[in-house]
């Protein structure tokens, strides 16, 4: 590695939300022609990270500084202007403009008031020859396909004279061929002493493109290693962390106490996928088990769950739920065969904020009911009383407004919504991020004692610990198809941790 | 909740009362009602019977911007509605005769109900924006309106269509008593069933609404189905007061007015949780100011410009609420500090 | 790379056509049908008339054309246009001078805009309802400056509505349309050819992007209304010229033919892809249709507003076919939901959208 100086140096870096310390006094360096990749977990501070250096938010403490100069009142314009360029995952171009009007939007070659159009294109073309890019500059940027959008966004990114450049989960909707494109410009840009902060979920691609990394966890510095040193399963250890405390009181699952009675399908799922999410996949869940969905972010988990529940539209496959005649499409109808969804999204998916805690208990079981047999008014109370009291929702007051809950209770409202319909399948995305420790294991405790009256229950999280504690079964994703559907045996943790981590045995 | 109703409330109750004190000082008769033919007469009697179309139009309005909509082509309807009672009525040769006004009634609210449920097909299924799909109607409809009626005022003269718009129940105009039953209707369903609870959720957060499984699109589609109908009452009470119905004129800005009725009773614009009663209380405080200027001797035309500014003024004070809750959304910020 | 002509618009790819080349079909089948069905239906003066009789559409079109492809919609065009003649009337009763009355006129216009750019950007009311107050409040203002017609008798306008200029083979065409074509090019050049209308398309596509790509999203949207509201004023211009009065009700429901007229030539609703050229086009179809239903004389003036609006829903749901099929091949992700778009916008300029994963 270039022992030259640093041109990205990021020291004692904090960043706090309302609530929440995303970034804890973090240091992270780059050096010239080096690819860096930066990882960790859901909630890591990754992207915060990257929001710090590209000016997108400032730091409340620490410093930043590129090539040697300070970015002070960070902006997006003066972080550019010291060289650091992103690529934006999603929302980074604009699909109806052409590719050079993409490449060039803000420098266009001019005639006094007005655009030469035909010299802008000729430098956009240039840069898409120094990148080996086989790509008309002319096209309409939406009609491309997504790879080579991203590509473009990389050649707009390099054109400012990028001494940094950030691609943000670059690959996340890239197949082989395209990565090995993308890849090959990135290699060409690190010969150019270009250094490249690669952000991404894949392991393999990481171990593949990477020079160093640098590991976040809980907002915390984790490690800076050189990628020749650290074995995939050491990362992954280091991203996931250790769990401990409070979670020991959860009993682990004893399997000779599991639901006794007949163990038949709930749903089964047969080839079931969505095009440039999840790959078809079979998948069946019994009544009484508890299958966790374990794998890193961007390995498909969610997209597995929006599936089974029918929130979101498969382009393949079919989705089989018992006793249900025709098939199911909407997150309606799986709600009337008791499939339940709960997303990793609270706000967006979850809550209804202006609601009460009372309206947003009931409002999954009213709208099931339908809206002209409505829940009389000592019922609602006496629901809403009994769910605030068994899931100890803190305030114990059914008229409080749920958006000035903590992320725990409100958690907690949004279980007890479901479980009020009495799910027979019950799918838990993501049900303790997020929320304290305390919650956390009563959340796991109630997984267990539903599964033991007889609910199916999908259990994610991105936390391998709390999934083998809790599943009957254990369903391994990564790069978004699904690699392995086992038992949980007890000694499964070394294998499971190796299957998400991929590339063979450690 | 009753807490904040009853502030959201507060305001507008001050103000229709500020009004009605102005008018009383203006005009000490104001709050006589006199007995006249067993029939009850006096300023306010006029205030709440000119003002029944608008509360109609204004109450369909209200659900409909509750789930983020709006319906611009209410007016139209309203023109359409007693285009088509009218026609028919002309045409039959014998309009005193009850079951013909029965039929053209039926028919005009008929009209009125499959447009409304057009605007909500075009936004529910297809998906157009709320705003373009019923300004569609909005022009349109007053083309359709005057193609019903040829491009003519078409007058008719009709005892008992005049009924509708001109009549007396009870001692009380009868439009008042339509509008009474349907916005007691309208409450009744709202509130004492689940309708209401639904509405609001499919206002405040749909993606989370269509997870739980509420009803998103037949809830979308309804409203502006009932916006419809509304418009279709009130296009009945309008042309059967005039006894005529002009295509063009027809509730011409009564957009305006039921818009701005809901915006003063406290219903976001953007969609949230509605109150049926607070846009009663603005369409009286449009339909008291109207009656003020009309006193005062004020321009109808300065009326116009007046509203538009007090809709802006509610519209920009609602913007930091807007704002807040933008901030809400954003997921990874537990809980914004801001709190309206 | 086959198409790099010297002409800007041949270098655009195809799918971009598509749309104005229906529109192009469209015409040319109507022009088809007149010539069957009405003898003296095709001839130079009756194509020529299109311009004049339509003049102020045009450019009308040209504003909108910049609103929708900045992804908004101006509802206020129509109400601006008749508070214009109304203005303009006004004063020239009062014995002004034609040009300082025209000058108020645009001054006048051009400051509703620049209210209701302020109002979106800065209290984030939401562009439909900020245009919409602002038609209500324009068409109020009518009412008070004159609830009935006013004459106008000024001998410039007046000359202005008489002149006749001869373009040739005995043909002739009213002023109002080389002011027209003037502000079509004028549209053409700014939209195309210079960064503010690569800006007005790249705010089109979603702010966010926009905005992240470090362009000017805030003074963009808001000289966008600003420029919408001069156009409807130079239209009513335009329009008093036609019509020699100032009428508070002039102009009713045209902000549905303007918007047709952008939409049927081309330009998406939801904004960033459109043409101005498209627009002028989209004005023809309309203009043809009324001019068929005058050479009928046994269809009413009304079916110009229904057809008006029946062809802006084809087009409509035409391109939300176009558009979910796009969305569905590139795999997106949820549905879009109505106003997602502005929301997350408004949410994401307020606050430079931190997001945390």
């Amino acid at each position: 590695m270039p022992a030259a100086t640093p041109v990205v140096e990021m020291r004692d870096v904090t960043v706090t939300f309302p609530g929440v310390r995303a970034l804890d006094g973090v240091d992270f360096r780059m050096f010239p022609g080096e690819v860096h990749s930066l990882m960790g977990e859901n909630g890591a501070g990754k992207s915060t990270l990257v929001k710090a250096l590209t000016g997108a938010l400032r730091p409340d403490s620490g410093s930043i500084a590129v090539d040697g100069r300070p970015l002070e009142q960070a902006s997006p314009r003066k972080s550019q202007a010291l060289g650091v360029s992103t690529v934006y995952q999603d929302t980074n171009l604009l699909p109806t403009l052409s590719v050079t009007e993409n490449i060039m939007l803000g420098r266009e070659s001019r005639w006094g008031p007005f655009i030469d159009r035909s010299a802008t294109q000729a430098r956009a073309r240039a840069l898409l020859k120094e990148l080996a890019l086989d790509i008309d500059p002319a096209a309409e940027l939406g009609e491309l396909p997504f790879a080579l959008q991203q590509l473009v966004a990389v050649a707009r990114a390099i054109g400012i004279d990028a001494k940094v450049l950030v691609l943000d989960e670059p690959t996340a909707s890239l197949d082989g061929d395209e990565v090995a494109d993308l890849f090959r410009v990135i290699r060409h840009l690190k010969r150019r002493g270009t250094a490249i902060l690669f952000v991404s979920h894949f392991l393999d691609q990481v171990y593949e493109i990477a020079d160093r990394l640098t590991v976040l966890r809980d907002g915390a510095l984790v490690g800076e290693y050189r990628t020749d040193d650290i074995l995939r399963i050491e990362l992954v250890h280091k991203m996931i962390g250790p769990q401990y405390a409070a979670i020991e009181d959860v009993a682990p699952v004893d399997f000779s106490q599991q639901f006794a009675g007949d163990s038949g399908p709930v749903v089964e799922a047969v080839g079931l996928g969505r095009r440039g999410r999840v790959a078809p996949f079979d998948f069946v869940a019994r009544e009484g088990e508890v299958v966790g969905i374990a794998g890193l972010l961007g390995s498909g988990r969610t997209e597995v769950a929006r599936l089974l529940s029918a929130v979101d539209r498969p382009d393949t496959g079919r989705l089989r739920v018992s006793g249900a005649g025709r098939r199911v499409r909407t997150p309606r109808t799986a709600l009337r065969h008791r499939i339940v969804y709960a997303s990793e999204n609270r706000q967006n998916e979850g809550i209804i904020e202006s609601f009460s805690v009372r309206d947003n208990i009931l409002i999954a079981l009213q709208a099931d009911r339908g809206w002209y047999r409505p829940i009389s008014r000592r019922r609602q109370e006496e629901l809403a009383t009994s769910y605030i009291q068994a899931l100890n929702i803190r305030p114990a007051d059914p008229d409080a407004v749920v958006r000035d809950l903590s992320g725990g209770n409100q958690q907690k409202v949004l279980l007890a919504r479901w479980l009020a319909i009495a799910p027979r399948l019950l799918i838990l995305d993501e049900p303790t991020r997020g929320i304290d420790i305390g919650t956390k294991a009563e959340v796991q405790r109630l997984v267990n004692d539903l599964a033991a009256n007889g609910m199916a229950v999908v259990f994610i999280s991105a936390e391998l610990d709390e999934v083998l504690r809790l599943s009957t079964r254990i369903v391994v994703m990564r790069d978004r198809e699904m690699m392995a559907d086992i038992a949980n045996d007890g000694a499964s943790s070394g294998k499971v941790l190796t299957m998400i981590a991929g590339g063979g045995a450690p | 909740m009753k807490n904040l109703l009853a502030a959201r409330l507060t305001w507008p109750v001050v103000a229709l009362a500020a009004l009605l004190l102005l008018n009383f000082v203006l005009q000490p008769n104001f709050f006589s009602i006199r007995v006249q033919d067993g029939h009850l007469y006096g300023s306010l009697i006029d205030i709440v019977r000119n003002g029944a179309p608008t509360v109609l139009v204004a109450l369909g309005m209200t659900l409909v911007i509750a789930t983020r909509g709006l319906d611009l082509s209410v007016g139209s309807i309203v023109a359409i509605a007693g285009a088509v009672a009218c026609s028919i009525l002309a045409s039959s040769g014998s309009e005193a005769n009850v079951p013909v006004v029965i039929v053209a009634v039926a028919a005009a609210l008929a009209a009125a109900l499959v447009l409304g449920a057009w605007n909500g097909f075009l936004v529910a299924v297809v998906g157009i924006p709320p705003i373009v799909a019923t300004l569609i109607l909005m022009t349109a409809g007053r083309g359709l309106a005057l193609l019903i009626t040829q491009g003519q005022i078409v007058t008719v003269s009709s005892a008992a269509y005049r009924v509708i718009g001109a009549g007396f129940a009870l001692g009380l105009p009868v439009s008042i008593l339509i509008a009474a039953v349907i916005y007691a209707a309208a409450a009744l369903l709202t509130r004492k069933t689940a309708l209401g609870m639904l509405i609001d959720a499919v206002g405040v957060n749909p993606i989370a609404s269509r997870i739980a499984g509420v009803p998103v699109k037949g809830i979308n589609w309804s409203v502006y189905a009932f916006s419809g109908l509304c418009a279709g009452v009130a296009g009945l009470m309008i042309s059967s007061n005039v006894t005529a119905a002009d295509s063009n004129s027809a509730g011409l800005w009564i957009e305006l007015d039921a818009i701005l009725a809901v915006v003063i009773g406290g219903t976001p614009v953007g969609g949230g949780r509605f109150s049926l009663s607070g846009t009663l209380v603005g369409a009286f405080i449009i339909q008291t100011l109207t009656a003020t200027a009309y006193t005062a001797g004020i321009a109808p035309g300065v009326m116009l410009v007046l509203k538009a500014i007090v809709v802006a003024a509610v519209c920009v004070m609602q913007a930091p609420r807007v704002r807040s809750r933008a901030q809400r959304r954003v997921p990874s910020r537990p809980r914004a500090g801001v709190r309206s | 790379m086959s198409g790099a002509g010297p002409n800007g618009l041949r270098r655009l790819p195809k799918r971009r056509h598509l749309s104005w080349t229906v529109s192009l079909g469209l015409l040319i089948v109507l022009f088809i049908f007149g010539a069957i069905r009405f003898p003296g239906f095709v001839s130079g003066q009756v194509v020529l008339d299109l311009f004049v009789d339509n003049a102020y559409l045009i450019v009308l079109a040209v504003g909108m054309t910049f609103v929708v492809i900045s992804g908004g919609l101006d509802l206020s065009v129509g109400s601006v246009l008749g508070l214009s003649t109304v203005i303009a009337a006004a004063l020239l009763r009062a014995h002004w001078s034609p040009g300082a009355v025209i000058i108020v006129v645009l001054l006048v216009g051009s400051a509703l805009g620049l209210l209701v750019g302020l109002g979106i950007h800065y209290l984030s009311i939401q562009p439909f309802v900020a245009t919409l107050i602002s038609m209500f409040f324009a068409r109020g203002l009518c009412y008070v400056l004159s609830p009935d017609s006013i004459a106008i008798s000024d001998p410039f306008f007046l000359g202005m509505a008489q002149a006749q200029l001869p373009v040739g083979f005995g043909l002739e065409v009213s002023p109002s349309v080389p002011v027209a074509l003037l502000v079509v090019l004028a549209g053409v050049l700014v939209l195309h050819w210079t960064m503010f209308g690569r800006t007005v398309y790249a705010v089109g596509n979603g702010g966010r992007a926009a905005s992240l790509m470090g362009v000017p999203v805030a003074r963009t949207v808001v000289l966008v209304y600003v420029i919408s509201g001069f156009c409807a004023a130079l239209a009513g211009i335009l329009f008093s010229f036609y019509t020699l009065s100032g009428y508070s009700l002039t102009g009713v429901g045209l902000e549905l033919d303007t918007i047709a007229a952008v939409v049927i030539g081309g330009t998406v609703l939801s904004g960033g892809s459109g043409y101005l050229w498209g627009s002028i086009l989209g004005v023809l179809v309309l203009g043809t249709v009324n001019a068929l239903i005058t050479f009928d004389g046994t269809l009413g003036t009304w079916w110009s507003k229904i057809i008006a609006g029946a062809l802006l829903l084809v087009f409509v749901l035409v391109q939300r076919l176009v558009l979910r099929r796009r969305r569905a091949d590139s795999g997106g992700s949820k549905p879009e939901e109505p106003g997602a778009r502005a929301r997350a916008w408004a949410s994401d300029v307020g606050r430079g959208g931190l997001r945390d994963g």
